[in-house]
């Protein structure tokens, strides 16, 4: 398998879409869309037929040459089920992007389209890199067109947002390069060569009183990107001023780049540094699962309130991933899909209001379920999956991360089960305030009901979070053999 | 009938419901209402047939049917969480009762809701909600009895708001769902505990390992079961929870049967009975269990004496009903609070139903004050109302005096009652017949006080399902012995409560005290049952007030709660994070404004700050050639 083609078939369509459009209208979505659905199949094909010969329970090493040979700098890939499982949500909402995108955006549609595609070849190169440098190089891959995604299609206060996204991105990353340089140093030291290989540190022995920093220096750059309270403000307005794509794409995916970061990078590099720090992570969860769901009741602005309620949800991955237990791992991983399922559907669903009444403001709304009924039962079955309905995969998610953490943190998890009723809260604002009541839009406008491709968006969204509620093994399968090994030496190396 | 026959039956008996509602959802408003209504009823009556044919099969060589659907996930190598089904006595009589009672409301359903433009939706969600409640009481672990749990809350939530457009039925729904929710997190909670401290959570394994690893008054079952108990008490209605359920008769009248008296409400009580074991080793819970139904019945006895609203008085007649069945599951009598679940469930439906009717026959209106007189005009409606009235009160023979007497008789002497509690529930049973009398003398004596022609139903849909359940709830005692006999293998370990002691006078007292209500009543409401023609008006003072608002409880919990709730969430709209991060964006504009402002252009001021910089340059020079020197020297 390679996943260089992945990225490259995606980058190449991006470009080819950007200059089709240009010749023909409506090109772009088209090249945009097809090469997601060949490069999907492709993957698909690729991992089915490794799967049987080849163990993804550990990272399976695809290819390593040398890039900047004087460094020791490569470029290598490899993926493990974390990895492929988070490519394959990434994709799925690749198509959904696409699929949101397909009216909305009217102007510079090509260069829009390759931005897309181009954050989503970042977004997998980040979920495969194994060399540091080229991780960190993705990083910013992903992270440059999305800026672009914000400030040229966004809302009204676009360039604000933009701007705040990118500055919080940069800063924080500069921390994550000046530790990884700082562990290629330490490799240098330690065996005489520069070496900026995952593998290669892995076996590094470094004492803790060193390693905290290093790790604070990653902990950081991805506790913004989940993000955590209180680095968290950047999301809020860039997941509001975004194009509806442009939100599907970050609380889908780009959050759990911050989630992935943590998994493979603090934990695993930095085990008993980590188990040092994880009480302080765990109430950092807990304050961003309370905090994200009072804010997000606070709020006017539908896009808002379901950032808000993003920071929430992820406070759950935080909370389970520093408990060290796994179950909670498996129910941090779980929600990581199930998050980026449902964040996702209710994005696209603000997008879909936001396409009839052009405004995002819950006061504007009222009593759509009345002309479309359709929409009201989605938008029902969306914001339960927010709140953690059972039955779908977010309460799975939750309960496992909860359960999990319980064992290590009771009272923690106690305060952070107080969520649950949060959760309740902002979910029937949500619902109530744009769905039931008397109908209302501005300037009583009419309000239709989904189209064929609305439909089909929802409709894709729902039945994935059925499944995988009522059969989560679909996910967790990949988690309870090799991993949870992984997690327990983890665990194992903290009470040494 | 072989074993395997029962398990496919089993198997099935949620699905029927499920695959109507996936029907009718999907084909919406393009069904026309006799195929709409005969898929929503057609599946009730086979999942109630199904119903009765396993019960039929439970004998004491089969205590227990269960079957395996499929495992959900996995919380351990030991553990496992499946979607399995557990059907023993406790599970037989909650599936007859929400099956049977169900199929009933769901005849009466279709009739009554006949007229409404979304009756699809209707009976779609009547559907869902049977689905959830089978769940919940067949579930074989309690994270599936959640799922049933948290459905049985959202159907109950979409119901209540069916009127979606009126603001009032959304703003109940809401209270219902988010109140509930507190008790669902509690009981949340409580999964995670007994997950930590026993490493299962199945519901039998939980029983028996419990009974295995702790004795009576240890610290976890005493956490675990008040964890628990929140979630029964946020279910049921009972204090501190009850708010929810008085604004949840804004639901169609159906619905407040159905989910808010028969079946939804006393999942509470299903859940103590289930996990009994847990609570036998918790005595101090038990207690608290006791006098939280004791404080309930009598709490909503005195609201529903100040009702005006014909639904509400029914709302906090459940709520005191379910006070009885806590009670005597605090007091260990768990036979007889589910006997008296059984009765309630029968002749609570008939008066919601009945009410209903008279509701709509009087052109929706609910008010008693504007009723009056109707013993005359609708003999039939009156006729069932007073078999309701009088299983409520409990008069001798009805089926609510076979389980209320039950419960009261184990109160005395019950090592976690006691004579306390015995007196709370002579008062309570006192209360219910003095509020049941008012409802009467209100609705169907004294003189007409409406103005239009009334507006009987002829539907024979709701005649058939009003006669059935009145022969239930005449007839219902008589399941006493059976129901006894069945749950006597559910509550092997439940001690039995001696009856010996008890003195015969508090039998007397129990069966006498309702008709002590029923003549305080007649003279004390007399200005109620007698035809006059000064206009009768509602009593105004500011006890009745109270009483009629719920005691204040709102109030406080407005004042304890929300508003602070909702005023943190107001003061700190714009994220007091976000504020102190934009600090240094402004902190860097500001530098910036200043800097740049000094670059203006003027030659006087770049001279002047040309000057001032080497004015300034030569006195650090100075000083630190004067430092240097200093050291040197």
């Amino acid at each position: 398998m390679s996943m260089t083609i992945v990225m490259c078939a995606l980058l190449i369509a991006g470009i080819l879409a950007w200059f089709a459009e240009k010749l023909r209208r409506h090109s772009a979505r088209n090249i945009a869309l097809m090469s997601v659905l060949v490069t999907s199949a492709y993957f698909a094909f690729a991992v089915f037929t490794s799967h049987s010969a080849v163990n993804y329970g550990q990272l399976q090493e695809l290819v390593r040459v040398d890039w900047i040979e004087s460094l020791h700098i490569e470029y290598a890939l490899a993926v493990d089920y974390l990895s492929l499982v988070l490519v394959s949500l990434t994709l799925f909402l690749a198509v959904i992007c696409i699929l949101v995108s397909w009216h909305e955006i009217k102007e510079k549609a090509g260069f829009y389209y390759f931005n897309l595609l181009a954050s989503i070849a970042g977004i997998i190169g980040v979920f495969t890199a194994v060399d540091m440098f080229l991780f960190f190089f993705f990083w910013e891959v992903m992270l440059l067109p999305m800026t672009a995604l914000i400030a040229i299609w966004g809302h009204e206060n676009k360039h604000f947002a933009a701007i705040k996204f990118f500055i919080f991105t940069q800063v924080s990353s500069l921390l994550m390069l000046v530790a990884i340089i700082a562990m290629a140093m330490l490799h240098a030291k330690q065996t005489g060569q520069l070496s900026f290989y995952y593998l290669d540190w892995q076996v590094l022995d470094l004492p803790v009183s060193l390693t905290q920093y290093l790790m604070l220096g990653f902990f950081i750059a991805f506790a913004v990107k989940l993000p955590s309270v209180p680095f968290h403000s950047w999301l809020p307005d860039a997941h509001t001023q975004a194009p509806t794509a442009g939100s599907v794409l970050l609380a889908g995916v780009l959050l759990k780049t911050g989630a992935y970061g943590l998994i493979r990078f603090v934990l695993q590099l930095f085990p008993d540094a980590s188990a040092n720090f994880a009480p302080f992570a765990a109430t950092l969860g807990v304050l961003s699962i309370l905090y994200g769901a009072k804010m997000a009741f606070a709020q006017q602005d539908f896009k808002r309130l379901v950032a808000y309620s993003s920071i929430s949800h992820m406070g759950f991955v935080m909370l389970a991933l520093f408990s060290f237990n796994a179950i909670a791992y498996q129910g941090a991983v779980l929600t990581l899909v199930a998050h980026g399922l449902s964040s996702a559907a209710l994005f696209s669903l603000a997008g879909m209001i936001y396409s009839r009444i052009h405004s995002r403001n819950l006061a504007d709304m009222g009593g759509f379920w009345q002309s479309a009924p359709r929409m009201g039962g989605f938008a029902l079955a969306f914001a339960a999956a927010a709140f953690g309905l059972p039955g779908l995969a977010n309460f799975v998610a939750e309960f496992l991360s909860l359960v999990g953490a319980f064992h290590v943190y009771p009272m923690l998890t106690i305060l952070a089960a107080l969520g649950l009723i949060g959760s309740a809260i902002y979910g029937m604002v949500l619902f109530q305030n744009s769905f039931q009541g008397s109908l209302r839009t501005p300037d009583n406008r009419q309000f239709k009901d989904l189209s064929i491709r609305e439909f089909l968006v929802c409709s894709a969204l729902i039945s994935l979070l059925i499944v995988i509620g009522f059969y989560p093994s679909l996910v967790l399968v990949f988690f309870q053999t090799a991993d949870l090994a992984q997690v327990k030496d983890v665990l194992e190396g903290a009470t040494l | 009938m072989s074993i395997a026959y029962m398990h496919t039956i089993l198997t099935l008996l949620p699905f029927y419901p499920l695959v109507s509602f996936l029907l009718l959802i999907s084909f919406a408003k393009r069904l026309s209402w006799q195929l709409a209504a005969s898929l929503s009823v057609g599946a009730m009556a086979l999942s109630a047939l199904s119903s009765f044919a396993l019960v039929w099969q439970l004998s004491a060589d089969l205590p227990v049917i269960t079957t395996h659907l499929w495992q959900w996930f996995t919380l351990s190598s030991s553990e496992q969480i499946n979607i399995s089904f557990y059907l023993d006595g406790l599970a037989a009589v909650m599936i007859c009762v929400v099956t049977g009672v169900g199929l009933l409301i769901h005849i009466f359903a279709a009739a009554y809701m006949k007229e409404d433009e979304n009756f699809t939706r209707f009976m779609a969600y009547m559907n869902l909600f049977i689905v959830a409640m089978l769940m919940l009481v067949l579930a074989d672990n309690l994270v599936l009895l959640y799922l049933g749990w948290e459905g049985v809350g959202l159907c109950s939530f979409l119901l209540i708001g069916f009127w979606y457009h009126e603001k009032a039925n959304v703003l109940a729904a809401r209270k219902a769902f988010i109140v509930t929710r507190v008790g669902d997190t509690a009981m949340a909670i409580g999964l995670f505990m007994i997950f930590k401290e026993i490493g299962q959570l199945t519901i039998t394994d939980i029983n028996e390992s419990a009974r295995v690893l702790w004795i009576a008054g240890d610290n976890q079952p005493y956490w675990i079961a008040l964890l628990l108990l929140g979630g029964a008490v946020g279910k049921s209605a009972q204090l501190p929870l009850q708010i929810w359920l008085p604004d949840a008769m804004a639901g169609p009248t159906p619905v407040s049967a159905l989910i808010h008296a028969a079946t939804m409400v006393t999942a509470g009580v299903y859940l103590i009975a289930r996990m009994h074991g847990i609570f036998l080793l918790a005595p101090e819970v038990m207690t608290y269990v006791a006098w939280l139904g004791a404080l309930t019945l009598l709490l909503a006895g005195v609201a529903a004496l100040a009702q005006s609203d014909i639904k509400r008085v029914l709302a906090y007649s459940t709520m005191s009903q379910i006070g009885y069945m806590m009670l005597s599951l605090g007091a260990g009598a768990f036979s007889a609070g589910v006997f008296h679940l059984m009765t309630h469930a029968f002749f609570k439906a008939l008066l919601f139903l009945t009410a209903g009717a008279i509701i709509l026959a009087l052109h929706h209106q609910q008010d008693l004050f504007k009723m009056g007189g109707l013993l005359k005009r609708l003999p039939f409606e009156a006729v069932l109302f007073s078999i309701g009235l009088v299983c409520l009160i409990a008069l001798p023979g009805s089926s609510g005096f076979f389980s209320k007497e039950a419960i009261i008789a184990q109160l005395f002497s019950s090592p976690t009652a006691g004579p306390l509690l015995w007196v709370c529930a002579i008062v309570g049973a006192l209360l219910t017949s003095i509020y049941s009398c008012r409802l009467f003398f209100l609705a169907f004596m004294g003189s007409a006080r409406f103005e239009s022609p009334l507006q009987p139903s002829s539907s024979k849909l709701v005649k058939i399902s009003l006669i059935v359940l009145a022969i239930l709830s005449l007839v219902g005692g008589a399941f006493g012995t059976a129901l006894e006999h069945g749950l006597s293998s559910v509550f092997v370990a439940a001690p039995m409560v001696e009856m010996v002691n008890d003195p015969t006078w508090l039998h007397a007292v129990a069966i006498a005290t309702p008709f002590v209500g029923i003549v305080f009543s007649w003279f004390y409401f007399s200005k109620y049952r007698e035809v006059s023609h000064s206009p009768l008006v509602e009593n105004t003072s500011a006890v009745n007030q109270f009483a009629k608002q719920g005691l204040g409880f709102d109030r406080l919990y407005d004042w304890l709660l929300v508003k602070p709730y909702c005023t943190l969430a107001k003061v700190n709209r714009s994220d007091i994070f976000d504020q102190l991060m934009m600090l240094n964006a402004w902190y860097v504009t500001l530098w910036h404004e200043v800097l740049a402002s000094s670059q203006n252009g003027k030659l006087r001021w770049y001279v002047a700050a040309i000057g001032l910089a080497a004015l300034l340059l030569t006195l650090l020079l100075m000083l630190n050639v004067g430092e240097v020197s200093m050291e040197i020297s």
